[in-house]
């Protein structure tokens, strides 16, 4: 469950990035305007917490919140003569986040949610109890709130430098979206390379819809440990999104030009249509609100679900 | 037990106990011999100072055990295991099969059994005594179906209002082409969260090796135990040294680092109680071993199951949203 399994790909300085697949040579800003999608190739790039909420989420409908929550060293970890607060606060400073997870809230094609991204660049985007936390947060916001929630994973696995306490943030995680599955919430999540360890073994994998980017690399174990542990090479393509959809394991790899319009028509096709000024869909919550009006009985063809995918 | 001839099982810090046992025997075995060399007074005037030295060592060793001393102990080729515990601390243990999907993990058993009065299900790792049993329960690494298999069978003890037992002793989970394809992660992830809403007791007690989520995945409990020489971890200390420390080797700096032992767990509020060991650890009485975990499992079920299930889940809750520390930036520690 190591997060170290991933380094990280240093873009070239400058105006012009080379894909890491295909070698393209491809002009930053276009990129940026392709939601960081290899025009070539169609690689799709890792993604920075505030990309994901500027290419995904409404302009300007992001609210942060618990932002303010830190990690304290509960273990005084120390590796090879560094300690956890000091990598804490390297990673802090390179990030510009407290931790590997942002949740808030925002809108999808004015549909508000309960959302919430990792940083990968944040420690390989592991899980502390930080992480834990903030995920809970987010779930309980999501039942509170009667929102669908959103969470988009990039994660090396649990944090080492917590320990067990790492591990059990896992159980914290789903104890908080058991709550929210039992009282009817729909929670969605977006699988991005790479989400292994103990994230994909907890909250990734549990949603009500599981969503991946193509090629993103999915698995329980780093593709390392497991060629050590067999002594064989893995098959080519093993463990990427592709393979896990092929086996059953993903509801849809989603290419980033569709995802808003996929979300939209699942969030629709589930709850139904945005009514303005309501977004409850939670029923039968007992005490979790006091919201009586839940989604309709039955369910209304939304205007959205004869929309084409959007082509960019 | 402890009178083993054979040294090659014992740890290095065990060897001047095993040691002094073996003096103990061969003493012993004299009074038993026809015509006996030694009268049993003799044996017992002889006997008597070696065990008292003995004693003795014990405490001193194991006053002085590191975090890797412990994990090796959790790892002790003597230890027992869940089956150990199944047919001392349990009766009439019924075990039900398969995950009906796929397959029959035998790194998982589940069935039904009685611990005193209460009737319970018991899920535990199976690590295997022989080489063929090893093989076949794949060392105690479970794959998917393993944890389906758990999940399936704990959701017959709910809709039944019979309390859970686990026990877990696991490296961890299997990390293999067939687990990946049929989807570990998502069945370890699965039996997390719907242990969660379980409506019957949950005690999990790790027995020996606590390996991350392949042991969580049978782990979300009212009360974790653990007994005192076992371990739980994010990671094994030699998959950290590995990444962390790039060598394998600094396997006892890691396991000291990542705090994974009982009284460390403890302390962190991960564990809910610690289960003593007999003097030397549970291999030098199994049997005493399981009478001791039976008295804790059933004082544990006992206060449980007087709770109502509203309660009850609601105390898990709260018990898994408490744990683990951190602060606002403000810097004012909270839970
Ligand atoms: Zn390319």
């Amino acid at each position: 469950m190591g997060w170290m399994r991933f380094r990280k790909k240093e873009m070239p300085e400058g105006l012009w990035t080379k894909c890491d697949v295909c070698e393209e040579m491809l002009f930053q800003k276009e990129l940026l305007e392709a939601r960081k999608v290899c025009k070539k190739c169609g690689h799709h790039f890792r993604m920075s917490v505030a990309e994901r909420i500027d290419s995904l989420l409404d302009p300007e409908s992001f609210r942060e919140v618990a932002a303010d929550l830190e990690a304290i060293d509960a273990l005084g970890f120390v590796s090879k003569g560094v300690a956890y607060p000091k990598k804490l606060t390297d990673e802090q400073k390179k990030t510009g986040r407290r931790d590997a997870i942002v949740i808030g809230t925002g809108r999808i094609r004015g549909r508000e949610i309960a959302f919430g991204a990792m940083e990968f660049e944040f420690l390989g985007g592991s899980m502390g109890v930080v992480v834990g936390h903030k995920v809970l947060l987010a779930a309980e916001l999501a039942l509170e709130r009667n929102l669908p929630l959103l969470l988009v994973c990039a994660s090396g696995g649990a944090r080492m430098h917590e320990g067990a306490l790492s591990l059990m943030q896992m159980a914290k995680a789903c104890t908080a979206l058991a709550r929210l599955a039992q009282a009817g919430g729909l929670c969605v999540t977006l699988l991005a390379d790479p989400t292994t360890g103990g994230v994909t073994a907890s909250f990734a994998t549990t949603a009500d819809v599981v969503l991946a980017e193509p090629r993103a690399l999915i698995g329980f174990a780093g593709p390392r440990v497991i060629e050590q542990t067999i002594k064989q090479k893995l098959p080519k393509d093993f463990q990427r999104a592709e393979f896990l959809q092929q086996k059953g394991q993903l509801d849809r790899i989603v290419p980033r030009a569709e995802l808003v319009d996929t979300l939209d028509r699942i969030f629709t096709g589930l709850l139904g249509p945005v009514v303005t000024g309501a977004g409850p869909h939670l029923t039968g919550v007992p005490g979790a609100n006091g919201h009586e009006s839940g989604r309709p009985a039955t369910a209304t063809l939304a205007p959205s679900d004869a929309r084409p995918p959007i082509a960019s | 037990m402890a009178s083993a001839h054979d040294l090659k099982d014992w740890l290095d810090f065990e060897k001047p106990i095993a040691e002094i046992d073996q003096k103990i025997t061969e003493i012993e075995k004299l009074a038993t011999t026809a015509p006996a060399a030694l009268k049993p007074q003799e044996v017992l005037a002889e006997v008597g100072p070696l065990k008292n030295l003995r004693d003795k060592l014990i405490r001193k060793i194991f006053s002085e055990l590191t975090p890797w001393d412990r994990v090796r102990l959790a790892r002790h080729p003597r230890r027992p295991h869940a089956t150990d515990y199944i047919e001392h601390a349990f009766t009439g243990f019924l075990e039900l099969h398969g995950d009906r999907c796929y397959g029959d993990d035998q790194a998982i058993s589940c069935g039904l059994a009685a611990l005193g009065p209460r009737r319970v299900l018991v899920v535990a790792h199976r690590k295997g005594k022989t080489t063929k049993e090893r093989v076949a329960a794949n060392f105690g690494c479970a794959h998917p179906e393993g944890y389906r298999k758990a999940l399936l069978k704990m959701r017959l003890a709910e809709k039944f209002g019979v309390p859970i037992v686990t026990l877990i002793d696991t490296q961890g989970a299997f990390p293999g082409i067939g687990a990946e394809e049929r989807g570990q992660a998502g069945a370890i992830a699965k039996s997390i969260q719907e242990m969660a809403t379980l409506r019957v007791p949950v005690v999990s007690v790790v027995i020996g090796e606590g390996g991350s989520g392949g042991a969580l995945g049978i782990g979300v409990a009212d009360k974790l135990l653990i007994l005192e020489h076992a371990y739980y971890s994010v990671i094994s200390p030699e998959g950290c040294a590995a990444i962390l420390w790039k060598d394998a080797e600094k396997k006892g700096e890691a396991a000291k680092a990542l705090r994974l032992t009982a009284p460390d767990l403890l302390e962190l509020g991960v564990v809910d109680g610690v289960i003593e060991e007999p003097p030397g650890g549970a291999h030098r009485d199994p049997v005493g071993m399981a009478a001791t975990l039976r008295t804790a499992l059933l004082s544990q079920l006992d206060a449980l199951s007087a709770l109502p299930v509203v309660e009850l889940l609601e105390r898990r809750y709260a018990k898994y949203r408490a744990i683990g520390k951190f602060r606002w930036s403000a810097a004012t520690a909270e839970t």
